[in-house]
Parts: C-alpha cells; sequence; structure tokens
C-alpha cells in the first residue's frame, strides 16, 4: 500500500479550476518531486494535503487512512508535516524552542504542571531538551540554539524550518520550494540536508521545487502540473524528456 | 408621534456618526490602521470653533472654516510624524498603540489648554427649525441640517472617488499598495489624502455633533469616535456607503434603545451590535471578504 | 542554574525587596498616610500589568478591555464578602472571595474569549473594548437586595426589587456596592502579585507557553506543526482574565464604594494599563511591574507632575514605539549600531 494516496482530487475559486482530477501515489521512502510552470497549482496541491483548503473533490489517504476533510491540526497529528515557500519560523522564540514547539503534541504534560512546574513537568521538559538537542544536531543547528530564529541566515533558517517539521514526527514531509532565494552554494548544501533527512529518518519526502538541478538531481519520481492538471507522472528521466513538459516550461 | 420625533433624532445622530465613519472608513480601507485618535480630531475642531466664535463673537462660518483647515493640517501633521514611520513595521499593533497615544495626546493637550470643565457649546445653526402636524411634530434646525449636510458630504465624496484621478488613485492604493505604486500612484501622498478628507470631515462633524449636544469637554470626541468605528465596521470597512448604512442604523437604534429600554444600557446594546455582526458576518453590511495567503 | 531561572528569581527578588523597603519606612515612621494608601492600589495596578502583558505581549493580542475583567472580579468578591461579613470570619471569607473574584472573570475571559478570539489585530482590539464597556454599563444597571425571602434582581431601579422591610441593597445599581470590608493590605497585595508573577513566568517557560507564543509569531505554522490555536489562545486570553480578576479583588476590598466608573472600569483605565505595559516593554513581564509601580508612584509623589502625566505618558508611548518598531528606525540603529560593533571589534584587534 501507498504512503502517500490522492485521488481524482480538485478545487475551484470563484469558477476558476485551480487543481483538477489530481492523482498521485508516493511510496514509502520515496523522494518525490511535484513541479510545474508558475501558477500551475502546486502550493494549491500543498494546501489540499494539509487541510488549508477542503477540496470540492476527491480523495486523500496517509498510510490507508482518509485525512480529506480533516483540518490542518489533525493532518499533522496523522503525520504529515510541512514547510513554506516563504520561511515561518516562530521569529521571538530561540532555535531550539522553535523546535520544542513542534514537539510539544509529542512530549505532553497538563496545563496545571505548566504554571505550577510541578509533577512530570520536569521530566518532561528533561526529555523534550534532550530531544530537541538531538534533532538541531542531526542538522548542525546545536552550536546556535540558544539565539533567536529571526537572527539566524537564511540558509539555516530553511534547516530549522525542517527540523521543526521533523520534530512533530512525521510520516511524510511536504518541502514547498526550499531553494526559493538560495544561491547555488545554499542550495548545494540543501540537497545534502534532504539527503541526510531520508538516509537519517528514513523519512518519505514530497516536494515543490522550480529549481530543475535540483530536482533532477535527488527526486525519483516526478509529477509535472500545468494548468491544475497532470501533464506527466513517473521516473524523473522519463519525465523529464517528455516533449509535452519541454513545451510546457521551455514554450513553443 | 413621538416615536417619529425619536427616530429623527436618531437619523440626526446617526448623520453625524456617519460623517465620522467616513473618516475612519477611507483611512482604514487605505492605510490599513485603526486612526483610534480619529475621535479625538472631533474635539480638537469643537474647540476651535468654542474659540474662534468667543474671539470673533460673530458668524459661526469662520470657525467652521477655520476649524476645517486646522484639523486637516493636524491629521496631515499626525500621519506624517506618528504613524508614516510605523508603516511596515513588524506587528501591527505598533501603529495602533501609537494611535492610541496620539488620542492621549490630543485629549490631554486640551485638558492642559482648556480645562476639564464643560463649555457650553453654542450652536452652528441659527435656524429654529419647523413645526409639522399642527405643533405635534417639531424638529430642529441643526436637526435637518445635519442630514442634509451628511447627504451632501456622500454624494461629494462618491463623486470624488469614482470620478477624479485622485480618487481612483485611492481605490487602487486600497487594493494594493505595491501593485499601486508600480502603476506611477505616489502611495504617501494617497494616505496623505485620505488623512486631511477624513480629518476635515470630523471638523465638521464636530460643529454638528456639539450643535446638537451642546456640552464641550476634552473627552467629547472619544465615545462618538468609537461609536463611528463601531459604524464603519457595521457597513463594512473600507465602503463609503456602507459607513453611511452603519451610522445611520447605529444612531437610531441608540436613540430608540435609550428611550425605550434604558439610558444606562443603550451604549451596551450599541457596542452588543458590533460583537454581533463581527460574529455573524465580520466583513460588515458592504464589505469584501479576505483570506490570508499561505 | 539556567538564565531564564536566575532572571524569574531575580523579578520575585525585586518584588520582595521592595515589600521590606516600604515595609522598613513605614515601620520607622517615614512613610506619610498618604503614601500607605497607594502601597494597596500599586500592586493592583502591577497585577493587572501582568495580565495584560500576558495578553499583549505573550499571546500578542492587543486587549482595551481588561479593566472590564477586573470589573467582574470586583463585584462579584465584593457582592460575596458584603453579603458574608457577618456569616465568616475574615481570613476564610477573603480567601472565598478571591476564588470567587478570579473564577467569575475567568468564566467571563472565557465566555468573551469565544467570539473576540475568532477576530484578530484592530478588530479584536475593538471588540475588547466593547466587550469592557458592555460589562461596565451593565453592572451600573444592575440592582441586588437580599431580605428574609432571599435574593431580588432588577435592571430598573431598587424600587423594583420588592423587598420586605427588612431587605437591604447590596448592589445599587450605579451607586455601586457600599461598604465591602476593607480585608486588602500591602502584604496580601504583595502575595497575590507574586502568585501571578509565579503563574505568568512559569507558563512562559512551559509546554503551553511555547504554544502560546508560536502562535503569536506565526500562527499557519503553528497550525501545521500541530498546535491547536484556539486552544491556546483561550488558554492565554482566560488565565489573564483570571489574574485581571484577582486584581479586582484587592481593588474591591480596598475601597469604601464600590462604583463601576469610568475613571476605574472604562477603556481609558485599560489604556492606563496599557501604558505601563508598552513603557515597561511588551512582553516583558518584569518590565510591566516595576514601570506599573512607578508610574502610579510618581505622580502621586509629585504634584506638580501630576498636571502634565498623562501628557507626558502619551508622547513616551508614542516615541517608544516609533523607536522601537519603526522599520526605518530599527535599520538605522542596526547600522550605526553595527557599524560601533565593527570598530570596536577592529580595535580590539
Amino acid at each position: 500500500m501507498a504512503l502517500l494516496e490522492v485521488n481524482n482530487l480538485s478545487i475551484s475559486f470563484g469558477g476558476l479550476r485551480a487543481v483538477g482530477d489530481f492523482n498521485l501515489k508516493i511510496e514509502k521512502g520515496e523522494l518525490y518531486g511535484l513541479i510545474g510552470p508558475n501558477g500551475a497549482g502546486k502550493t494549491t496541491v500543498f494546501n489540499l494535503l494539509t487541510g488549508v483548503y477542503k477540496p470540492d473533490e476527491g480523495i486523500i489517504k496517509l498510510d490507508g487512512q482518509d485525512i480529506t476533510r480533516k483540518n490542518t491540526i489533525e493532518i499533522n497529528h496523522a503525520g504529515i508535516a510541512r514547510t513554506f515557500q516563504n520561511i515561518r519560523l516562530f521569529k521571538q522564540l530561540s532555535v531550539i524552542d522553535n523546535v520544542k514547539v513542534g514537539l510539544s503534541e509529542r512530549i505532553k504534560y497538563s496545563l496545571f504542571e505548566s504554571v505550577f512546574h510541578l509533577g512530570s513537568y520536569k521530566a518532561k521538559e528533561k526529555e523534550m531538551e534532550e530531544e530537541a538537542l538531538r534533532l538541531l544536531k542531526v542538522f548542525d543547528l546545536d552550536g546556535e540554539k540558544d539565539i533567536l530564529a529571526s537572527n539566524l541566515p537564511y540558509g539555516k533558517q530553511r534547516k530549522l524550518e525542517i527540523a521543526r517539521a521533523m520534530a512533530t514526527n512525521p510520516k511524510l514531509l511536504l518541502l514547498d520550494e526550499p531553494a526559493a532565494g538560495m544561491n547555488p552554494n545554499e542550495t548545494k548544501e540543501l540537497m545534502e540536508t534532504i539527503a541526510l533527512v531520508r538516509r537519517e529518518f528514513d523519512m518519505t519526502i514530497l516536494l515543490i521545487e522550480h529549481d530543475m538541478k535540483l530536482v533532477s538531481g535527488i527526486c525519483e519520481k516526478l509529477t509535472v502540473l500545468n494548468f491544475g492538471r497532470v501533464l506527466c507522472q513517473g521516473e524523473t528521466k522519463e519525465v523529464l524528456a517528455d516533449p509535452e513538459v519541454i513545451k510546457a516550461y521551455i514554450g513553443d | 408621534m413621538s416615536f417619529l420625533t425619536y427616530l429623527i433624532n436618531g437619523l440626526s445622530l446617526g448623520s453625524i456618526y456617519a460623517i465620522i465613519a467616513l473618516g475612519y472608513t477611507m483611512v482604514y480601507g487605505i492605510a490599513k490602521m485603526l486612526n483610534f485618535a480619529h475621535g479625538d480630531f472631533i474635539m480638537v475642531g469643537c474647540y476651535i470653533i468654542f474659540s474662534v466664535s468667543a474671539a470673533l463673537s460673530g458668524n459661526p462660518i469662520i470657525g467652521i472654516l477655520i476649524a476645517i483647515v486646522l484639523c486637516t493640517l493636524l491629521g496631515i501633521t499626525t500621519e506624517f510624524v506618528a504613524y508614516r514611520p510605523l508603516r511596515g513595521a513588524a506587528s501591527p499593533l505598533a501603529v495602533l498603540i501609537t494611535a492610541i497615544g496620539v488620542s492621549y495626546l490630543l485629549e490631554n493637550v486640551a485638558l492642559l489648554i482648556f480645562g476639564a470643565d464643560i463649555k457650553s457649546f453654542t450652536s452652528v445653526v441659527k435656524w429654529e427649525g419647523i413645526t409639522l402636524f399642527d405643533g405635534q411634530l417639531k424638529i430642529q434646525g441643526v436637526t435637518i441640517v445635519t442630514i442634509v449636510v451628511s447627504i451632501v458630504i456622500l454624494i461629494v465624496l462618491q463623486l470624488f472617488i469614482n470620478k477624479t484621478k485622485q480618487g481612483q488613485a485611492m481605490l487602487a492604493a486600497s487594493e494594493d499598495k505595491g501593485a499601486a505604486a508600480l502603476m506611477g500612484i505616489n502611495v504617501n501622498r494617497t494616505i496623505m489624502l485620505t488623512f486631511a478628507i477624513g480629518s476635515a470631515l470630523a471638523a465638521i462633524a464636530g460643529a454638528l455633533l456639539c450643535s446638537a449636544y451642546p456640552s464641550l469637554s476634552p473627552y467629547t470626541g472619544a465615545m462618538p469616535g468609537i461609536k463611528a468605528f463601531v459604524a464603519a465596521v457595521l457597513g463594512g470597512i473600507g465602503s463609503i456607503p456602507g459607513a453611511m448604512i452603519g451610522g445611520l442604523v447605529l444612531g437610531i437604534v441608540e436613540i430608540l434603545s435609550k428611550t425605550y429600554i434604558s439610558s444606562q444600557l443603550s451604549d451596551a446594546i450599541v457596542f452588543g451590535i458590533l460583537v454581533i455582526v463581527l460574529l455573524v458576518k465580520p466583513t460588515g453590511i458592504l464589505g469584501k471578504k479576505y483570506l490570508e495567503k499561505v | 542554574m539556567s538564565k531564564t531561572k536566575r532572571d524569574n528569581l531575580i523579578t520575585y527578588g525585586i518584588v520582595i525587596l521592595a515589600f521590606i523597603i516600604f515595609q522598613v519606612l513605614s515601620a520607622t515612621g517615614n512613610l506619610s498616610s498618604h503614601m500607605k494608601g497607594l502601597l494597596v492600589p500599586m500592586t493592583y495596578y502591577a497585577v493587572i500589568a501582568v495580565a495584560l502583558n500576558l495578553c499583549v505581549g505573550i499571546l500578542g493580542e492587543l486587549s482595551i478591555g481588561h479593566c472590564g475583567f477586573m470589573c467582574i472580579g470586583a463585584f462579584t468578591s465584593a457582592f460575596f464578602s458584603k453579603v458574608t461579613e457577618e456569616v465568616l470570619p475574615t481570613a476564610p471569607r477573603f480567601i472565598i472571595a478571591f476564588i470567587i473574584g478570579i473564577a467569575f472573570a475567568a468564566l467571563f475571559g472565557f465566555l468573551i474569549g469565544i467570539p473576540v478570539l475568532r477576530l484578530k489585530g484592530d478588530y479584536l482590539a475593538i471588540v475588547t473594548l466593547a466587550f469592557g464597556e458592555i460589562i461596565k454599563n451593565v453592572i451600573n444597571a444592575f440592582y441586588i437586595g437580599v431580605d428574609s425571602h432571599g435574593l431580588h434582581f432588577s435592571m430598573k431601579n431598587a424600587m423594583e426589587l420588592n423587598m420586605e422591610a427588612d431587605g437591604q441593597i447590596i448592589v445599587n445599581g450605579a451607586m455601586g456596592i457600599t461598604g465591602t470590608p476593607h480585608d486588602s493590605n500591602f502584604a496580601i497585595g504583595i502575595a497575590v502579585l507574586l502568585i501571578s508573577l509565579f503563574v505568568v513566568l512559569n507558563l512562559i517557560n512551559s509546554r503551553d507557553g511555547r504554544a502560546i507564543m508560536a502562535v503569536r509569531d506565526n500562527y499557519i505554522a503553528a497550525e501545521a506543526s500541530g498546535i491547536n490555536v484556539t486552544r491556546y489562545k483561550m488558554m492565554a486570553f482566560t488565565i489573564s482574565a483570571a489574574i485581571a480578576g484577582a486584581a479586582g479583588v484587592l481593588f474591591s476590598h480596598n475601597i469604601t464604594t464600590l462604583t463601576a466608573s469610568s475613571q476605574y472600569f472604562g477603556y481609558n483605565a485599560s489604556i492606563m494599563i496599557l501604558v505601563y505595559v508598552v513603557l515597561g516593554g511588551i512582553g516583558n513581564i518584569r518590565g510591566s511591574v516595576i514601570a506599573a509601580c512607578i508610574l502610579y508612584l510618581l505622580p502621586e509623589l509629585l504634584r506638580g507632575l501630576n498636571t502634565y502625566r498623562m501628557l507626558i505618558y502619551s508622547i513616551v508611548l508614542i516615541v517608544m514605539m516609533i523607536v522601537n518598531w519603526s522599520p526605518k528606525v530599527i535599520e538605522w540603529r542596526k547600522r550605526t549600531f553595527g557599524n560601533l560593533l565593527k570598530k570596536s571589534g577592529k580595535e580590539m584587534a
């Protein structure tokens, strides 16, 4: 059974069909790319998968569980974590606290214990601290754990966003244009980070990308969207050689 | 017949709210900020008219004109000094708290100059009004003038927005400041113009408010200002006809609830309406929908 | 010891030190009776400043109706104390009064939070103002009396209560509640302040507090991280209202006649608290306590300053906001400050 199975997903905004008859199947452990020209509906697909929008039609199944009309929070609990095109960190929190927020639905204690620092507060906080540090180490951010997230350089902010997403212990990680705004060096480092996440956590990843080099370099499978519809789907090499895809990207 | 009298009084109060609400709604629509100090511009206008009338002891028209000019200048200055530096601030609360500061500043300057005692304001409308139905229904001159003035302002503003280049620039800036700037619109100047118009309207509203309710203190403008904001929200923020409708509804509700329910509770009822409207239709009667992009 | 733990201990230390200093001054006869009268108000203004900073600084939502919650705490607890004055001894009565005042303020915070927290920014602020005014107006129209048949209510006037001859009016509309026992004192005020600080500082440094601040910084990312945004907003708002209620209990048990007047409970009073919070530093709990105490005492001590007090506050408020938040000023500060840092770095090299 596929980890993510999307069937006939559609949504319209005021008569305009942003995404129509979208199908997708991602097997566990795959690194999957979703590409397409500007305005093709890629981010809309992400927003449908994470419950920001509710689809007009279609079914989304994660690990066999129907998550179609669930809200963002429930979908995160079900096992999908994401990053955003324009990085969204908790800017006034420290680097480690950003990760701890990601952990806070996994390592729980009651409000009473929060307010009075009693009961399991100490033990759970210690566990959280250790877990957060372990994650930060993986992403090589442990040296900056106490500085404010907004003071990190751009490339590291992106890493922190991925670390925070990983803290929620997802089955599937969605990356929305992770290389947007990065220089070639940063992009290269990002590719290494993504490879690391796969290796370290045995993670299934779906990423949206414009950067063809990044896509062809790391994704095994691709889906190409154009005008809200699937243009082509399959192994990366075959998809990139498809004349329809070349036409959509480069024009006639 | 007494019901009709109250209804007309409500219309008159509502017209004043509407004029103030127009200033609110335009500023909110374009600068996307709640100018908490807007109500205090009314008070400033009233004190100017009051002082000029006392000095010249003559025609109130001069006082009103001077008040309009000075309030406009005050509006422009406030925008330039206090609000413009905070455009694009990381927290939207920054400019709101600053506006609260400006409101406090104006009230306390007035307090230092004029003192806390309530001044009795001489109506700027000398006309006695008309009597209908053999003296059963008496409509005061100021009531009629208020309603007429508000209708004229509404028509002029609608024409200004829809027919002039400046008005179109305002519409554009309210939709998308970035795009408007790319189209060659001077956004800063457009926002300044909006403040100028809003403040001038506040001066006019002040003259009418204090003519109908002739007691003037440093806090005269605060409550009507807040209620006018309620009116603007009720009508749908950013909408000029909406501000008019919201103002009239609010004025009528206030007067009728004061009369038939409880003068103690009328403010609670007015604010209750705001709460209900924001819950049922947060964009107001004529407002547009807005979604944050993810 | 971690840095936050040390910071929190310093905060408690400052409060305790201030208490000791005032007690010594008072014992050695160096405190005028006027000054003594200011001590309890100083504590409840500090308490409500902590409450408001939880709402504005930690939750990130501007409330200009917090004195409404203080009003609810004040009236419910004063009502209880007045009714049970003859029946209960002081200590348990005052403790129960606190529980009642806090519980009612929290209840109203919760109920008002449900609609209010669906809104954002300016709208949220103006609706909190609306609720604050509604609370004040409704309490002003409330008449409650008690006679041998039990409690009587009216929303019109005292005559409508239809009481027996032995009846006693407890809440008399706009005249409020008269003769609440004077149970508040400086030590209790300080204790309430310390407990409020303990609750808020602990909360900030916990799983729930981090979630609240995450919602403040980016609610979309918080939702995507599985954080229930509504739950945490409600949590912070309710706790904040509860603490404001505690300030209200101190207030009503320190005043002979309790009325729901604009001076104490209107939006202008709420804005005054906001001034304390902004000047002490939004999100800086210790700062708001210090600002509340200094800004409350200073004009009362320097009578000459009183005339210009509000004028000065308003100017400071505007200047503080522009200096701290204006993008241009921030950029300028970074440039100048950054250069200075570079220079000193070079000199050191």
